[in-house]
């Protein structure tokens, strides 16, 4: 590199001296600074090396993607025997549903997309006519999943397993504790007195008791309260506790919402002699329910977490079709795969969930900007 | 007043729910399917292959006993369970057969208001060691660290066996049987104990199951079989005979192959006849069930022998005390006359 002189004086438009911009700049002045600081470079990129080459080879290039079993897997090569997840992924996703009515779970989940459209993205083109269909999907969902009308097979809830059962399980506790929440944490701030205690005395019950309790009383005690013949699906039964058990949750953060809401705006409702469910559905929840929206996230994907939870009381979420899997002699001993895999898919689905609430944190964020 | 009424309610759901309505058999003809639970999974009793479809050894049982009563072994819905709800389900009547490895004892019998029919397999708990350990008999385990579920029979059995042979232990307690499948594989433990059947499991998920062994010691009693509800004895004794069905089969050598022809022919061994529908049974009419109910058992699910070795002989269980009584194990069937 040619030294280039310079006479005293100011050079504003000269180029910073070479060596301290660009990668060149920056892998000098952040990696190699000093003497210690280059030999721990070295030291971290060959650690580097073998730990990827380790973590690429052992997932990619000498994994087994296809083989009959864990024997032939270790025959192929040593590395991740995927071909448990390859050979049961009908059973990950749609759990012992019948092979030949899996495409009404396809059609149910892609339209389940359509219809939560409008909910989640109010800037949609002809949202008003999509809205009409979300409010007719519950409906369409449960008579194409369970069937028994219109023709349609009727499938028995014991068939139910894997991804499928985690979405109904989340989607369905997510979807009914929203508005159930909201209810309770109108209730709690009540001035009756007889909403206020009923909505305290269920919050604080739900909240005082773990969710695998609940899950108990759903699965068995509810069978000997109620009279036999009425045959009450436990998918039902888990649903309603799921429901009830984040309902609480939710009611408290949004209480949180509630109580930050400046009193000026109270009494400026009640100046502009606003009724009661006028003043909640102009000026309170519109607040509250915008401050309480990471409470709220964060309460669904808790939930959606926990109907993993359901594995104790015999039901096959995606970790019992693992576990069920790795019970099988063809399989055994290879559950760093499978729960590897269960939990990409509870790392997707969750990511998304955390992805879609701070875009509409950022979109309602209309005092910050 | 209104709750006064809502507890009469409540009251009478229970009463209900305890009595019986009609005969366990009607219900699951009417219904043109057994419901049976299971397990969630465990290797060799029940497992789903990979069409989804449920095998084992006690899914075995439960097909044997659809077989019989409705002609054909798939005719079954499987309601899994773990050994926490395993016995409320079949109380509250979400299946007619619990066939879930369920170790018969004094209480569960008589104070959860079950009938066990019989037992399909003699298990105990037993002890895992590596081959390098050079240890023969559990005996020598002088000073070794034993991985223990924490909180069950297993950690009793243990300290009583341990305590009565004079030997001195170290034990590593862990939570779950993943757990001590990780920390066995690690060399955090010597030895690990559970039911036999449960170590030989653990053995086959290892990459190299010859470098270990089970010790000859059985310490405990685990005889495990299907279980019914009280109050329909019936039904209980349909799935008891179905049980000794297969055995019987075995020790007769009907086998899933030879089954029609045997009953197709006049067999010199008139048990034989009797059981294949060829002679009558006196009193089968009583269980409701057709003559031809154990040739549909036998050849549509196979006798004892076969499901045993078709579904315990890949994990290298023996049949051990689990043979006929003439082989040297504990199987022995009443006469079928």
């Amino acid at each position: 590199m040619s030294e280039k002189t310079y006479k005293p004086g100011n050079y504003p438009d000269l180029p910073p001296p070479p060596g301290t911009v660009g990668v060149y700049g920056w892998i000098r002045q952040n990696l190699f600074s000093s003497i210690s600081n280059s030999l721990l470079t070295i030291i971290s990129v060959v650690l580097l090396y073998y730990l990827i080459d380790g973590i690429i080879g052992w997932f990619f290039l000498d994994a087994v993607f296809d083989a009959e079993s864990k024997i032939a897997c270790r025959k192929i090569d040593d590395g991740a025997c995927w071909a448990v997840i390859t050979r049961r992924v009908g059973q990950f996703v749609y759990g012992f549903y019948p092979e030949a009515e899996r495409w009404r779970i396809d059609i149910t989940f892609l339209t389940m997309f359509l219809a939560f459209a409008p909910l989640l993205y109010p800037d949609i083109p002809k949202r008003k006519w999509l809205l009409y269909f979300s409010a007719f999907y519950p409906f369409f969902a449960f008579v194409l999943i369970m069937g028994g009308y219109f023709g349609l097979q009727k499938i028995e809830y014991s068939l139910f397993g894997g991804f499928m059962l985690t979405i109904i399980l989340g989607v369905c506790g997510i979807v009914c504790s929203l508005p159930l929440g909201i209810l309770l944490a109108l209730g709690r701030q009540s001035n009756l007195t007889v909403v206020r205690t009923l909505s305290v005395c269920f919050i604080e019950f739900m909240r005082g008791v773990p969710l695998i309790t609940l899950l108990f009383v759903a699965s068995s005690m509810l069978n000997y309260f109620l009279p036999p013949g009425t045959n009450f699906s436990i998918l039902v039964r888990v649903i309603i506790m799921f429901t009830f058990f984040s309902a609480a949750y939710i009611a408290e953060v949004i209480r949180g919402g509630i109580q930050a809401i400046p009193k000026g705006q109270y009494e400026a409702a009640d100046a502009l002699g606003m009724n009661y469910w006028q003043k909640t559905r102009f000026i309170t929840l519109p607040q509250a329910l915008k401050i309480s929206i990471p409470g709220i996230v964060n309460t669904f994907i808790g939930l959606y977490k926990d109907t993993t939870l359901v594995v104790v009381i015999g039901l096959l979420d995606p970790l019992g079709i693992g576990r069920a899997a790795l019970a099988d002699t063809k399989w055994n001993g290879l559950s760093t795969e499978t729960y590897l895999f269960v939990a990409l898919f509870f790392f997707v689905s969750c990511f998304a969930m955390s992805r879609y609430s701070l875009w509409l944190e950022n979109k309602l964020n209309t005092d910050k900007k | 007043m209104k709750t006064k009424m809502l507890l009469a309610g409540v009251t009478a759901g229970v009463m209900f729910a305890g009595s019986v309505l009609a005969s366990t058999l009607d219900d699951v003809r009417a219904r043109g399917k057994l419901n049976c639970i299971i397990n969630t999974g465990l290797a060799g009793f029940a497992a789903p292959d990979d069409k989804g479809n449920w095998t084992g050894f006690d899914v075995d049982f439960c097909r044997a006993v659809a077989a019989a009563t409705l002609g054909d072994a798939d005719k079954v819905n499987y309601t899994t369970a773990t050994g926490k709800t395993r016995f409320t389900k079949l109380a509250a009547g979400e299946g007619e057969l619990l066939s879930r490895n369920t170790t018969w004892t004094f209480s569960r019998d008589v104070d959860l208001s079950q009938t066990f029919i019989g037992v399909n397999y003699y298990d105990g708990q037993g002890f895992m060691v590596p081959k390098a350990l050079g240890v023969k008999s559990a005996k020598g385990l002088d000073g070794a660290s034993v991985c223990i579920q924490t909180g069950t029979t297993t950690e009793l059995n243990l300290a009583e066996f341990f305590a009565g042979n004079n030997i001195k232990y170290n034990p590593v307690p862990i939570e779950t049987n993943a757990e001590a499948q990780e920390l066995y594989k690690a060399g955090r433990c010597d030895v690990y104990t559970t039911d036999a059947s449960g170590l030989y499991a653990t053995m086959m998920s290892f990459d190299n199951p010859s470098d270990h062994m089970v010790l000859p010691e059985i310490v405990s009693k685990e005889p495990l079989g299907p279980v019914v509800r009280h109050g329909d004895d019936q039904w209980a004794d349909i799935v008891a005979w179905v049980l000794r069905a297969m055995m019987a089969g075995e020790e007769k050598g009907i086998t899933s192959k030879n089954v029609k022809e045997l009953a197709a022919k006049d067999n010199k061994d008139k048990e034989i006849n009797r059981l294949l529908g060829k002679d009558p049974l006196q009193g089968l009419s009583k269980l409701g069930l057709s003559p031809d109910w154990a040739v549909n058992v036998i050849s549509q699910v196979g006798n004892y022998q076969e499901s045993f070795e078709k579904h315990l002989f890949p994990l290298t269980i023996k049949r051990g005390m689990n043979a006929l009584y003439r082989d040297g194990g504990l199987h022995y069937i009443p006469p079928i006359k």
